[in-house]
């Protein structure tokens, strides 16, 4: 059970004088959720981009199982197996739901321009499996009616689990899902909360940033703590709740004593 | 004019209902058929040349489109890879070198080396958007023109600014499309030929342009114009397909310019400036960005407007004031202008939008427009 699905080993990056992120080095394990905390500007966002190839760490390596994760190669992160979602959520605003979702699936395509252009029956084949699969999809994360609105007309919480489901399309084995309870209300994030157990269920890792304390301790099998860019502690919920410096940063150096 | 925009937005209003009856598309393949003959007997071979050029116009309107509609690249320097194709049919069928190539070996070569062209075109350019974008793809476009202005020395190989002439017609077997062709019962004039060529070319872009729109590839495209950066974390590799979509686009480019080549038996570096990359591209966002029968219908009135305005300037000064008083050639560009800035006012998202984009356009305008106020009837 405990084999280790992303291994990052001292990962670092700095945008001109500010140290993002500072030899960060953490493990993930099969079929875990890991949550991945700190203060605002901690790094945890420049932590998820360096690990989807959006940004190209200065130093460090990422392992996805037995893999080095080759920087700065988006398309190439994703082939691996690892999906992602936005903090500010960035949709496909004038495709429709199932359009966003078909897209996802992009990756996990065979058909190019020829065969587009020729509609093989392999082509076609693969299309109508595609538009399949993302209705199942839509159905999954509980928004099939909505499957021909455009994108940008989905409520927000809608905008989330479209995010998530086309984030699932490209059949990862690692769900990065940044800040997914941002601006919901307690009934949205209840549900989110039942969808994220659910894609655990299904055997996907997750790694969760998060700020809604409840949900994070809830939720997540462990926790790594991200401050000014280094990593301050790495454990089960309850010892981190309880960890000294975990609480310094939150609630300043004078708060523990 | 109203008229038209309703009807047009009957046609395209209910998406449901669009199911065109096959007595239809019958009656418009018939049409589509009798066309040429109809429009030389009723308006005389002028029009029939003008037809055929808005022909050439469809297809390279449908491929800018794949590059500025579908991909959302802005390409400033599109009609250079019409030049690649009408110079490559130039150089291969026509005394310049001796060379007379059939019709079957130019026009897939000039479709790839068009192609490839757009290729050399997307890489520096890949990181590159809006603005910036335009710049450098403008620059591509004139840096065409100008080597085929100036590549008659050393070594003269496109014959600099006086242009190839004498080019070999379009001719397929030992049919050449210069001559009438006698069919038996009927003499099919060259410019009909040439008609039926051009249409067959034009409905066969048509048909890769709506297939690639729905496709794998085409909702890359689409992905990469809604937001790169969500695109990527898809897992497109944006860098390939915004080049595919340079290279496609380009062919279609290339395939036009050879048929305009083989039909105009003569090209020059002239027929390639800004003007005409501009004119292009005012055909693609005037019939409605992205939407293939908008693009098709832009090209149309865009080829066919100027030359109306031609015709009528000069006659209608002359029955007002008894006199012409502004040149016809001046007037009608004026008259032109006037209609582009009219358009882009009153239908901002084109003539003939996509449902969908017309949807996005009354969004903006719903959202920019007072709450309260009554909406009168007119």
């Amino acid at each position: 059970m405990n084999s280790v699905l992303l291994r990052a080993d001292n990962i670092s990056k700095s945008f001109g004088g500010v140290q993002a992120l500072k030899d960060v080095s953490l493990t993930l394990n099969k079929g875990e959720v890991y949550g991945l905390i700190g203060p605002n500007g901690a790094g945890k966002t420049t932590f998820f981009n360096c690990l989807t190839g959006l940004y190209v760490p200065d130093s460090g390596q990422f392992t996805f199982g037995d893999t080095p994760l080759i920087s700065h190669a988006p398309d190439k992160t994703v082939r691996q197996g690892i999906a992602r979602t936005f903090q500010n959520i960035r949709l496909f605003a004038n495709m429709t739901a199932l359009e966003n979702v078909m897209v996802g699936r992009h990756a996990r395509l065979r058909s190019n321009i020829v065969s587009d252009i020729l509609r093989t029956p392999f082509n076609r084949r693969e299309e109508q499996a595609t538009e399949d699969m993302a209705l199942q999809l839509l159905h999954y994360v509980g928004i099939s009616a909505r499957a021909h609105d455009l994108a940008k007309h989905l409520s927000y919480g809608d905008q989330r689990r479209l995010e998530i489901a086309r984030a699932l399309a490209t059949n990862p084995r690692l769900l990065c899902l940044d800040e997914p309870a941002a601006g919901m209300n307690a009934n949205e994030t209840a549900g989110l909360r039942q969808l994220i157990e659910a894609i655990r269920a299904d055997g996907i890792s997750i790694l969760l940033i998060e700020h809604d304390v409840q949900l994070v301790m809830g939720l997540c099998d462990r926790i790594a703590v991200l401050d000014y860019g280094e990593l301050i502690c790495e454990d089960v919920p309850a010892i981190v709740q309880q960890h000294p410096r975990v609480i310094e940063a939150y609630l300043g150096s004078g708060a523990h004593a | 004019m109203k008229m038209t925009a309703r009807f047009l937005a009957r046609l395209t209003r209910h998406p449901a209902d669009n199911r065109v009856h096959w007595l239809a598309w019958l009656l418009l393949g018939l049409l589509l058929a009798i066309l040429p003959w109809l429009v030389s007997a009723g308006f005389g071979n002028t029009w029939l040349r003008i037809l055929n050029f808005a022909l050439l116009y469809v297809m390279l309107a449908l491929g800018l489109n794949i590059v500025v509609g579908f991909a959302g690249l802005l390409d400033m320097g599109y009609i250079a890879f019409y030049a690649v194709g009408a110079y490559l049919w130039a150089l291969l069928a026509s005394p310049q070198f001796g060379l007379h190539w059939p019709l079957w070996a130019i026009l897939p070569l000039g479709a790839g080396v068009a192609g490839l062209f757009g290729v050399l075109l997307g890489a520096p350019t890949l990181k590159l958007r809006g603005d910036y974008l335009a710049i450098v793809t403008l620059g591509f476009g004139e840096i065409i023109r100008i080597f085929l202005n100036n590549l008659n020395a050393p070594i003269n190989i496109t014959n600099g600014p006086q242009g190839i002439s004498a080019i070999d017609p379009v001719h397929i077997g030992s049919l050449s499309l210069a001559r009438p062709i006698d069919l038996g019962f009927v003499q099919v004039p060259s410019l009909v030929s040439y008609y039926y060529l051009f249409l067959i070319a034009a409905l066969a872009i048509i048909g890769i342009a709506i297939r690639l729109e729905r496709s794998r590839v085409g909702r890359a495209w689409a992905a990469i114009r809604e937001d790169e950066v969500a695109a990527k974390a898809c897992g497109i590799n944006t860098r390939n397909v915004k080049l595919l979509a340079f290279a496609m686009g380009a062919t279609f480019g290339g395939v036009a310019g050879g048929l305009f080549a083989g039909f105009q038996q003569f090209v020059s570096p002239e027929s390639f400036g800004l003007l005409e990359s501009v004119m292009v591209l005012c055909m693609v966002v005037l019939g409605g960005m992205g939407h293939i029968p908008g693009v098709i219908f832009g090209a149309l009135l865009l080829t066919i407007l100027p030359e109306f305005f031609r015709h009528i300037a000069g006659p209608v000064q002359q029955s007002l004031f008894g006199t012409v008083l502004i040149d016809p050639e001046n007037l009608r560009m004026l008259l032109f202008g006037l209609s582009l800035v009219l358009v882009m006012r009153y239908r901002p998202s084109g003539l003939w939008p996509s449902p969908q984009r017309r949807r996005e356009i009354e969004d903006v305008q719903r959202a920019d427009a007072p709450a309260d106020v009554p909406v009168s009837p007119m």
